[in-house]
């Protein structure tokens, strides 16, 4: 079966070379520190799960790499090579995509028109140029073929989707454009069961096309499924950074759940 | 012999791919309220006023639409892009005494105040956007304060200059006749006279139309007007989108605003005010969203041509005109439900 995702992924990258590499960054809003002294290295053909509560840090940590802030202190690297962005456009030239939990389609447009947002497709460079809307029409309608996603007709504005659709059609545009790095915000925080199923098996097939993918998450067992390595953030800083090998379901369960603090919690109430 | 097992792919339901039925696509449709509405004025009037059935009467209709149209269509896709405009109707004004004063005071050919004015309306339309943008204080505040400084300025500043409420008359200057020919003039078509205006809105209309729904722009309007941060997030240049959009409008308000004086030779400061609720009105009574991202150029002249229609056909059926407000009120009123409906009908799940 011909996949989205290998026609698409970038045949120069090897497993294992580091994509990003963040060093002992930290981003500051004025005197409040909302992150500090992180390490990170996202691989090829790896996916790197950040996991965290609620202000734990985990989104300012994907806005400094996907563009929307510039990071305070520290060094981000991309492919060796020191960047800052200034706005998601440069992040998005240096092959680094973001798919958001709830923002990543514009519901009222039609499937391809999202597909295609920001990436159109012209029948000339000119200004106010026509849209080549039969080759974007039909584009879309492969590629989400060859994903498995039926979509009744590609002109129905996709807030007519499921959630787990949309995701998914925001995955397959990232990579169709040549994403190297893939950001995923939470994209199954909002799903049930059989569409989060949908959305990981589409990560993980992301991860073997050698794409270097950071999957934002609060659901341990979510990232346990796709990870190879882990990071958990908690008010900012990293409380727990362990590969694969080094890591355990329950172990990442229970630093999650608050770890020591859960554990005096329970003695206490116990007593 | 063996023959190779051709593995056939899974029959995926969309290989008999069921279209919408074309009845939900045409109720989906912006526009689809607008005309409905369209129809039945026109119907309403054509057999209650028997003045509105002759031709120049029709020629007298498509007139008055025009003049809320050709700005209507500008508001409309601001409108789309998510953001409102309510200095469109003293920006029209003000562009037309720009225009006046420069000219007579320095006695220069017409076209020079022409081209100051433009610049002008494009730098109050930059203004709003500019703001709009680096503040995300709601368009609505700050055009509203743009509102009432032109307001002011309009008034102060002719009553300054020339001592009086209005421009003074410009008849004389050069180049008055060519500028009239092209913002002002008659078009004869034998059976009957139409304003120049009237083409002019179509052209716009047309071109407003095109950008929306057939250029990379208007992929950027809708998506802008949709959800910014989403378009932001793709690379969607969303700032210069919404000052462009701005702009745009100031563009408009200028080409009316040039109706406005060479179709009488100058112009009262005081007029425009309330204006710009037409405008807004016709954009939504043709289908455009408050919240934005959905909408259209068409519906924006479809929401002036009734407009038009009941302005005149109220007083050629000889109605008291003071119905008129109340007339626009219910309107609206029916427009935006009917919006809301086809809203909902279009992002629900199916």
């Amino acid at each position: 079966m011909t996949d989205t995702i290998e026609e698409h992924a970038d045949p120069t990258l090897h497993k294992g070379d580091a994509l990003v590499e963040m060093q002992d960054v930290g981003k500051a809003f004025g005197p409040i520190v909302a992150l500090e002294g992180i390490n990170l290295t996202v691989r090829a053909g790896e996916v790197a799960c950040v996991l965290g509560d609620n202000g734990a840090g985990k989104s300012t940590l994907i806005k400094i790499i996907s563009g929307l802030h510039p990071h305070t202190s520290g060094t981000l690297k991309v492919d060796g090579q020191d960047v800052k962005f200034g706005s998601p456009r440069d992040s998005l030239d240096h092959g680094i995509a973001t798919v958001y939990q709830d923002l990543a389609v514009v519901g009222l447009m039609e499937v391809w028109r999202n597909f295609f947002l920001g990436s159109e497709l012209r029948k000339g460079k000119y200004p106010l140029a026509p849209l080549d809307i039969a080759g974007m029409r039909r584009i879309a309608d492969e590629e989400l073929k060859k994903m498995g996603i039926s979509v009744k007709d590609i002109n129905q504005p996709i807030g007519t989707l499921s959630g787990g659709q949309r995701q998914c059609v925001a995955i397959a545009r990232a990579v169709y454009f040549g994403a190297r790095v893939l950001i995923l915000d939470e994209p199954t925080a909002a799903l049930g069961v059989k569409q989060s199923g949908v959305v990981l098996k589409y990560t993980a097939r992301a991860r073997d096309a050698g794409l270097g993918v950071v999957f934002i998450t609060h659901n341990p067992h979510h990232a346990f499924l796709v990870g190879n390595h882990f990071i958990i953030l908690k008010l900012g800083r990293r409380v727990l950074d362990k590969t694969r090998d080094e890591v355990t379901l329950e172990e990442l369960t229970t630093e999650m759940a608050g770890g020591r603090e859960l554990a005096e919690l329970s003695h206490e109430l116990r007593t | 012999m063996s023959t190779p097992v051709t593995t056939k792919p899974p029959d995926t339901p969309d290989s008999t791919k069921p279209q919408r039925s074309l009845a939900s696509r045409i109720l989906t449709r912006p526009e689809f309220g607008a005309i409905a509405a369209a129809i039945v004025i026109f119907i309403f009037f054509f057999s209650v006023a028997a003045p509105f059935r002759t031709l120049p009467a029709f020629g007298t209709v498509l007139y008055a639409s025009s003049t809320i149209g050709i700005v209507a269509v500008g508001v409309a896709l601001l409108m789309i892009g998510g953001e409102f405009d309510l200095s469109a109707g003293v920006a029209v004004v003000t562009s037309a005494l720009v225009a006046a004063l420069t000219c007579f005071q320095l006695s220069l050919n017409v076209w020079v105040g022409v081209l100051v004015s433009l610049i002008v309306a494009l730098g109050v339309g930059f203004l709003n956007g500019y703001l709009v943008v680096r503040t995300g204080i709601p368009s609505f505040l700050i055009t509203l304060a743009t509102f009432f400084s032109l307001r002011g300025i309009n008034l102060a500043v002719t009553k300054g200059i020339t001592g009086t409420v209005a421009s003074d008359n410009i008849s004389e200057l050069d180049g008055f006749a060519s500028a009239k020919a092209i913002f002002a003039s008659d078009i004869p078509l034998g059976f009957m006279n139409i304003k120049i205006t009237v083409v002019w809105w179509l052209l716009f209309t047309a071109l407003a139309s095109w950008i929306l729904l057939r250029t990379r722009t208007g992929n950027w309007i809708f998506a802008v007007g949709g959800n910014a941060a989403s378009a932001r997030a793709v690379g969607v240049p969303v700032p210069k989108v919404k000052i462009g959009l701005f702009m745009g409008v100031g563009f408009l308000c200028w080409f009316y605003g040039m109706h406005l004086l060479f179709n009488s030779a100058s112009v009262q400061s005081g007029l425009g005010v309330g204006n710009e609720f037409r405008y807004i009105i016709a954009a939504v009574v043709g289908g455009c969203l408050l919240t934005g991202g959905y909408g259209s150029a068409i519906g924006a002249a479809i929401g002036a041509f009734i407009f038009g229609m009941t302005e005149q056909g109220i007083v050629y059926a000889g109605f008291n005109p003071d119905w008129f407000f109340t007339f626009l009120g219910v309107m609206l009123l029916l427009a935006v439900g009917v919006n809301l409906y086809i809203r909902n009908y279009a992002s629900t799940r199916r």
